[in-house]
Parts: structure tokens; sequence; C-alpha cells
């Protein structure tokens, strides 16, 4: 298997093939993102799709001082923050419910199988349920591990308004994780 | 201190994104109350985090679409960059002969001027 940076410089030189090879191999981790960003498959193919033309077109920009991936959730937060935007103009009815939890498939990765993951279609559902603005930070944050200012550049927010964002969507989730569970242990 | 005045810190605290002063620390430290809530904000983090490697199935030929896409942008741009070539070298043979043009008109009318001065 040929090394990502092998791969990266040779894309960087205008090889398409090295470049397919790298959307091949991280194909599922940006699609999902971009999944969980927009909440629906439809616009997360749209979305991942034009992460990757973006991509291919600003490949030279990359400089490695990130990882690969973490520059591609970058580009896909950026692109599903337009993407969103234009959908809110364009309609008005609720986003479409989330994505089908037994979709859901778990990378086999014992050390994460941990009491937290009894609980990652719950969490996900709840994740859902979120409002598009709050999720998006708390996915990007929470979940991906961005910076507060990557985020905030990302989605065309202040600093202050991505952490007030992550704060609003943390406090829900909490209510709707631990308030459901009390519920359910009640009945 | 009530575990009130601080509650709407402690999304923030858990990873450090809020920081408080000595006092409220202390407080928070020696509040079971505000402990029980971290402890469920760090579980929901903890969750959170482990979702990053819960991967969604995209639909199938999703990938090839993009693929796709892609080889389409990359034929559109050597469209482009050919176009743009053929448009450099048009633009080039113009302005070489527009030069030319120039030069012949530039020597007639000085070798016209000579003839004016030596007639005269």
């Amino acid at each position: 298997m040929v090394d990502e940076t092998e791969l990266i410089t040779a894309a960087q030189a205008g090889d398409r093939e090295a470049f397919d090879e790298l959307v091949r191999r991280t194909y599922n981790d940006l699609y999902t993102l971009a999944a969980r960003l927009t909440g629906n498959e439809e616009d997360a193919r749209d979305v991942v799709q034009d992460a990757y033309l973006r991509a291919w077109k600003g490949i030279d920009r990359f400089r490695g001082d990130a990882q690969l991936s973490t520059w591609l959730y970058r580009i896909t937060a950026n692109c599903a923050s337009t993407h969103l935007s234009r959908r809110r103009r364009l309609r008005t009815e609720p986003l479409l419910p989330g994505l089908d939890p037994v979709e859901f498939r778990h990378e086999a990765q014992p050390e994460a199988m941990t009491e937290t993951t009894l609980d990652l279609e719950r969490i996900a559902r709840a994740v859902d349920r979120l409002p598009a603005k709050l999720r998006s930070v708390v996915v990007l944050r929470d979940v991906y591990g961005l910076t507060h200012e990557s985020i905030a550049e990302e989605l065309g927010i202040s600093l202050s308004a991505a952490k007030v964002r992550l704060h609003r969507a943390r406090k829900r989730l909490r209510d709707e994780m631990f308030e459901e569970g009390r519920a359910a242990h009640a009945v | 201190m009530r575990y009130e005045d601080v509650a709407d810190l402690l999304p923030g605290l858990v990873d450090g994104t809020v920081e408080v002063d000595l006092r409220t620390r202390t407080f928070i430290e020696s509040d079971l109350r505000c402990q029980a809530e971290l402890a469920r904000y760090r579980r929901l983090l903890r969750g959170l985090g482990a979702l990053r490697t819960t991967y969604l199935e995209p639909a199938p030929g999703s990938l090839a679409q993009t693929l796709n896409a892609l080889a389409a942008e990359g034929e559109r741009r050597v469209a482009r960059s050919i176009l743009t070539g053929r448009r450099v070298a048009v633009a080039g043979a113009a302005l070489g002969g527009a030069a030319v043009a120039g030069a012949a008109t530039a020597a007639v009318m000085v070798a016209r001027s000579r003839r004016r001065l030596l007639a005269g």
C-alpha cells in the first residue's frame, strides 16, 4: 500500500490517480462527517463531492502542517455550511429526519467498545435532532476534534458564537441523554 | 456559592473551553452535585468522541459518482488549459503581426521623410 504522503506529493504534482486513491481511502470518513453535518444522505453526497472537488483544486495549498484528514474535515465543514445556508434560502420546511441508526457501522476498534459505546446510537440520534447550527459545532468539535478557531473560520461565525453554540449543544445533549435515560429507568 | 451559580459553566469547564477563578474552581471541586454533573458531561464527550469511528454507509455508487465528477473536472481543466494556450498563441500571433506591420509602416515613413529632406 502506497504511503499517504507519497500520494499527496503525487497529487500535488497533478497525478489524478493518486488523488483518486486518497478519495477512496477517506471517502467513508468524509461522507460520515457530511451526513452528520447535513442530517441527510442526499445532501451528504453533494457536500462530499463538492468537498473533494475543492480539495483537488486546492491540493497545492495543502502544506502538511496538519493531517490530511483535518484539512479535508475543514473543507467539508465549509461546503456543508454553504450547502445548508443555500438550502435554508430555498426551502422553508424543516430538515429531513435523521439517518436511520441501523446504517451505523462500527469500526472494529476494541478499545472503543467501552461502556459509553452502548449509548452510541442514542447519542447519534440526539445529535441528529439538534438544530443544524448547534449540530455543526458539536460534531466538528466533540466528534472530529477541530479547534474552536477552525470551526469559526469554516462556518463563517465569530469565535465567541462558536463557543456559545457548543455550550448550548452540549447542554441540550446532556438534557436529552440523561433525562431520557432517567425516564427510561423509571419505567 | 451555590450549584445554580456555576451550573452554566460546567458544559465548557469539562474540556477547558471555559476558565474559572480559583474560588469558583474550589467550590466546583468540593460540590458533589457539580462533580456528578461534570461526570455526565465527561461521559457525553466520551460518547461523542466514539462517534468518530462509527461510520455511516454511503449509498452504493456514491464513491464512483464522486470519482466521475473529479474526472470530468480534470477534463474540463485540460480543455481550459488547451483553450488558454490557443488563445495565447492567437493573441501572440496577432501582436506579432501588429508589431511587424507597425515596424514596416515606421520604416516607410522614415524613408519618405528622408527622401523629402534630400529633395528639399
